[in-house]
């Protein structure tokens, strides 16, 4: 399965038709601990690059965008009790939410793990 | 992703570097801009050091405050003209919260003052207002007056249950002070002037000691076994808990201190002679209460509610959050608030409104954990 990643440190991965999204090590290690995840209800449409979800350390709170457009087609219920998942395994258990993928062209524009290594270490 | 919150200064001065920053960086700090200065936000995570402190000992580096020394003929009567304070009433060797209040009242900032053996003032300033505040210390104080800005000194705090006994090892006085009082001692070989005092509700110490020796002393105590660095994100937590306020944000020009519950600060002599900044409102508001109250905030569910949010009462605002977040100890959000005093009493029921979402939050007595200062038997 293919897994993309954004400069906005968010992971996508792809099986069929449908995306698994999620915020990167390296975004919860920016963010701190992490205690409320806000995510969108299933049914709603989001658009490339416009607010999809909040994430709210204890100290300040932060925008996920969504990485393509879509439908929300589930939320990742574990985070609504165990928020800190999202520190503990941000690229497995603490995904945020699947979607379809309305257009696989902006797929294209997304980096893969090695471009993304590389974007991180250049920060 | 991005941080809705900007950073908490609008300073756009080159960020300084203090005594203690590769210090920090060393230790795995994450450095932030603060107060003009980059400044440790946190090592290990926000919360492990909350809850470190809380049952052990943190070591904060506090160096960013401003620490002034006031001597000079007739300092108490040219003092007293600046601050509602009752000097006549501070000891050598006591320490006593006060605020530097504007013209109409309005809050320019909360400070330390303690009292020196020669007869002499040391003031410890937020590091945010330091310079204006020694501005308009130089300008409201006589000539005879004179303001010693002391930026060679560096200011640690050790805070939490084990601070006593950590610093005792190292200054066996420590054991005499009690909560806000403060002597000179030597630490390792080093002159320092240690309080019993802090920020965080906890039994603690705030320790002014020479900045060329800060590296060599916080190495020290971070050497005992109960002490570990604490970063800014935890002294805001933990502070929070404790219900103190925060310059800037639960404190500003635009509020009043005795809105904010900090009638304490306006010692008693001062509530009847007046003769500070402010004291016609002051003094007004002290005998017939005010329209609005600084009250603690406990809410449901998970989702914090940060400065800024608007609290209501049906469909009527009533107040704004000045500081929110999520209490590690209770596990649970909280936050203050200044609100209309008809909804100010513990156990009124209220709403706050974060990104359209109506969460319910009770108004409840702070401190919300609480204090353990060691005030003697």
């Amino acid at each position: 399965m293919p897994r993309y990643y954004t400069d906005e440190h968010e992971w996508i991965e792809v099986e069929d038709d449908v995306a698994t999204v999620g915020i990167t090590d390296y975004a919860q290690g920016q963010l701190g601990d992490i205690v409320y995840v806000e995510l969108p209800e299933v049914g709603a449409l989001i658009e490339r690059g416009k607010d999809a979800a909040v994430v709210e350390s204890v100290k300040a709170a932060s925008d996920v965008y969504a990485p393509i457009t879509g439908e929300i087609t589930e939320i990742n219920p574990a985070l609504e009790d165990n928020p800190a998942l999202v520190n503990s395994s941000p690229e497995d258990e603490g995904w945020f939410f699947r979607m379809t993928i309305a257009d696989a062209g902006e797929l294209d524009a997304l980096m893969d793990e090695e471009g993304y290594k590389a974007f991180i270490d250049s920060l | 992703m991005s941080d809705q919150e900007t950073d908490e200064t609008l300073e756009e001065l080159p960020l300084a570097a203090l005594p203690l920053d590769a210090w920090h960086r060393a230790r795995g700090a994450r450095m932030v801009p603060f107060a003009g200065y980059e400044m440790p936000i946190q090592y290990e995570g926000i919360i492990a050091e909350h809850h470190w402190t809380r049952s052990h000992a943190g070591l904060f580096d506090v160096s960013h405050m401003g620490q002034l020394v006031l001597s000079g003929e007739g300092l108490d009567a040219a003092l007293e003209a600046v601050l509602p304070i009752d000097l006549s009433t501070l000891k050598a060797g006591a320490q006593r919260y006060s605020l530097l209040l504007d013209a109409a009242g309005g809050v320019l900032d909360d400070l330390m003052v303690s009292r020196l053996a020669d007869g002499s003032l040391y003031l410890v300033v937020n590091g945010a207002t330091k310079w204006d505040d020694i501005a308009l210390l130089r300008e409201d104080l006589p000539d005879a007056i004179t303001l010693n800005h002391l930026d060679d000194q560096a200011l640690l705090a050790l805070q939490g249950p084990e601070a006593a006994a950590v610093l005792a090892r190292h200054v066996p006085e420590v054991a005499g002070l009690t909560f806000m009082r403060f002597g000179r001692f030597a630490l390792a070989g080093h002159p320092v002037q240690i309080a019993r005092a802090g920020y965080t509700g906890e039994d603690g110490f705030e320790i002014s000691l020479p900045a060329a020796a800060a590296a060599e002393i916080a190495d020290l105590l971070c050497g005992e076994p109960e002490v570990k660095p604490i970063g800014l994100g935890a002294r805001d937590s933990l502070r929070l808990e404790a219900g103190l306020p925060l310059y800037g944000h639960d404190l500003s020009p635009e509020t009043s201190p005795i809105e904010a519950g900090l009638t304490f600060g306006i010692n008693k002599r001062r509530r009847s002679t007046g003769g500070f900044p402010g004291a016609e409102r002051i003094i007004r508001e002290i005998n017939q209460g005010t329209q609005r109250k600084w009250v603690g905030l406990r809410l449901e569910g998970r989702l914090p509610a940060r400065e800024g949010v608007q609290v209501f009462a049906g469909a009527a605002q009533i107040g704004t959050v000045t500081s929110g977040g999520f209490s590690p100890t209770l596990g649970v959000p909280i936050a203050m608030a200044y609100v209309a005093s008809a909804h100010a009493a513990p156990g009124t029921a209220l709403e706050v409104e974060v990104r359209g979402k109506r969460l319910a939050a009770t108004v409840v007595a702070t401190p919300f954990v609480p204090h353990r200062y060691h005030r003697g038997s």
